[in-house]
């Protein structure tokens, strides 16, 4: 590593990385200061996707905004889904049915599964390892299809409401997850056995890109990036909600905080997964999914129709101006998303609209970090430890 | 609110109690809602105070976990308690040892709009202040690259205030291809 600061020459090559380059998937810059094929600086680019959802948030009310928080990370939309609501109702201090909390917890995890194998997918594929990508592929598209069951679409999931869920699961849900997850972890042997002992992998990834612990807290590191260098910190664990003190699962921890480790950590996370998910079904509660107050969740179309109250509560919910209404305060939540600590702080002035909404992204803090993980590497490098980072840029810029 | 302040005195956090002994003085407000406690810092301390609960080996609020700021210049009664601060800097942190998480807020003048960066304390602060003072204007002194993050450098305004339209000010009409703008 070290050996390439002292190969300079003085002469350096400037180097732009993206913002369109395959390997950045989506719209990072980095820019890189070269002498031959060491980086001697890394300055890392944000915002080429920045969308404004914070000042979107001051304009739509709390059940508009949920289509927005699809749009942030668009690899487990249903993850986001969940950290907002959550934000939501703590701030309305209610607490949902015990049915919905499993059925969130249920589809966060599979959601953790889908945004972990595209991780793993496009990592090796950046790599040069192709066939891997096809494997975690495979696996994702199952579970989009459970997904596209489940909420109705693939990507733009918006399945959560304030106070509950969409709708209940579909009739053979549980078949259809209990299958996946049965299948699942024999899939992943075969990523195992084409990755985890590969000489070309080991050697792209060991010793690439690594932070220590002590590091890795300071720059505000979270999730699998910070569980590889060695913190066992996990916010399910640490402050459980939704009902995850219920479930029993290990937390991963790496040693080194190299891309080889965070590799090793999502693979392993993706395993706890799978018994978090069948845990879930074993224990799944009978019950309503949205909780009983009618001035926050819709009524049954039924009451809508046939009574003057149910219409009236109908109206109320839907129409503009007149949603869900927060207590006067302000209130911030974090959830563990599958990159790393979700946070919302939403700030009321006690309307229908949020006065002001913060999102605070995990993505943003790793790329800060970048360079801190890049500089005395090889260029060549540069997209082993992007790659293991799992930036995305819909939440990185919001 | 009085009610709440009666619950806390009962069993008072122990990060409010160390805080009131060590940093009295800078204490504005504290008040605990949801289960996080909130302190409200005068500005003038607020670098001492981060870095006492950063430092001191029974807080260790090590990990900093957002900079954020809140524009209260549409929120009378936030206006009224402070002041008359349009902005609120927001600090969310949150301690390892203790498992628990702390909200700093210090109150900022239009005026003057500088406060003491925590990049010395942080290093993760360095992207969160220069997000701060994209969207707000707050100005961190002492920060290593105060620069423009998510909206262009060339950008006019600062989008989160409340007083910038939610349509812009025109930008998009304007926006062009030319070489010099590239």
């Amino acid at each position: 590593m070290q050996g390439g600061l002292e190969r300079a020459t003085g002469e350096k090559m400037v180097l732009s990385f993206g913002p369109q380059h395959p390997a950045t998937h989506g719209t990072l810059r980095i820019v890189l200061e070269l002498d031959g094929e060491s980086v001697l600086k890394a300055t890392p680019h944000a915002g080429y996707l920045h969308t404004g959802f914070e000042k979107l948030g001051e304009h739509l009310d709390y059940n508009q905004y949920i289509v927005v928080t699809d749009r942030m990370n668009y690899l487990s939309p249903l993850s986001n889904n969940f950290g907002y609501v959550l934000a939501v109702e703590q701030l309305l201090d209610i607490e949902v049915p015990k049915r919905c909390q499993y059925i969130r917890i249920l589809m966060a995890e599979l959601s953790r599964l889908a945004d972990h194998l595209l991780w793993l997918g496009t990592a090796a594929l950046d790599l040069g390892a192709f066939s891997v990508f096809l494997y975690s592929f495979r696996e994702r598209e199952k579970l989009y299809s459970i997904f596209e069951k489940t909420t109705g679409a693939r990507l733009t999931t918006s399945y959560t409401r304030i106070g509950g869920v969409l709708r209940d699961l579909y009739a053979g849900c549980e078949e259809d997850v209990r299958e996946f997850v049965n299948n699942f972890p024999k899939a992943l042997k075969e990523t195992h056995t084409l990755l985890t002992r590969n000489r070309i992998w080991m050697d792209r990834t060991k010793g690439v890109g690594p932070i220590s612990a002590d590091d890795a807290i300071d720059y505000g590191l979270t999730g699998p990036c910070l569980r590889a260098a060695g913190v066992a910190h996990d916010i399910r664990k640490a402050e459980p909600y939704s009902s995850y003190d219920e479930v029993t699962f290990d937390v991963p921890v790496g040693t080194n905080g190299d891309a080889y480790d965070r590799y090793l950590v999502r693979m392993e996370e993706m395993i706890q997964s799978c018994g978090i998910v069948s845990q879930v079904l074993d224990n799944m509660p009978d019950g309503p999914v949205n909780v009983e107050n009618n001035k926050i969740t819709m009524p049954n179309k039924s009451d809508a129709y046939g009574h003057i109250e149910g219409l009236i509560h109908h109206f109320k919910v839907v129409m503009d101006g007149h949603g869900v209404e927060t207590p006067k305060g302000e209130h911030y939540c974090a959830t563990e998303s599958p990159n790393g600590e979700l946070g919302f702080y939403i700030l009321s002035d006690g309307s229908g609209t949020a006065y002001r909404i913060r999102i605070r992204p995990p993505s943003l803090l790793h790329f800060q970090a970048l360079p801190h993980m890049l500089e005395g590497g090889m260029v060549s490098d540069t997209v082993a430890v992007l790659g293991s980072l799992n930036v995305i840029a819909g939440e990185l810029d919001r | 609110m009085n009610e709440e302040k009666e619950v806390e005195e009962q069993s008072k956090p122990l990060v409010l109690e160390k805080l009131e002994e060590h940093h009295a003085d800078a204490l504005l407000a504290q008040d605990e809602m949801r289960g996080t406690v909130v302190v409200v810092v005068r500005k003038e301390q607020a670098y001492a105070v981060l870095e006492y609960l950063k430092t001191d080996a029974e807080l260790a609020y090590t990990f900093l976990v957002d900079v954020t700021a809140v524009d209260n210049s549409q929120m009378e009664s936030e206006l009224m308690q402070f002041d008359y601060a349009r902005f609120m800097v927001v600090y969310q942190l949150y301690s390892y040892q203790g498992q628990c998480r702390l909200r700093v807020k210090v109150p900022v003048h239009e005026s003057d709009l500088s406060i003491p960066s925590v990049t010395a304390l942080w290093k993760g602060a360095n992207w969160l202040e220069r997000e701060t003072y994209d969207m707000f204007g707050i100005n961190f002194e002492g920060h290593p690259d105060l620069r423009r993050i998510l909206m262009p450098d060339d950008f006019e305004g600062h989008p989160l205030r409340k007083d910038y339209p939610l349509r812009g000010r025109g930008e998009r009409e304007r926006f062009n291809f030319d070489k010099q703008n590239v």
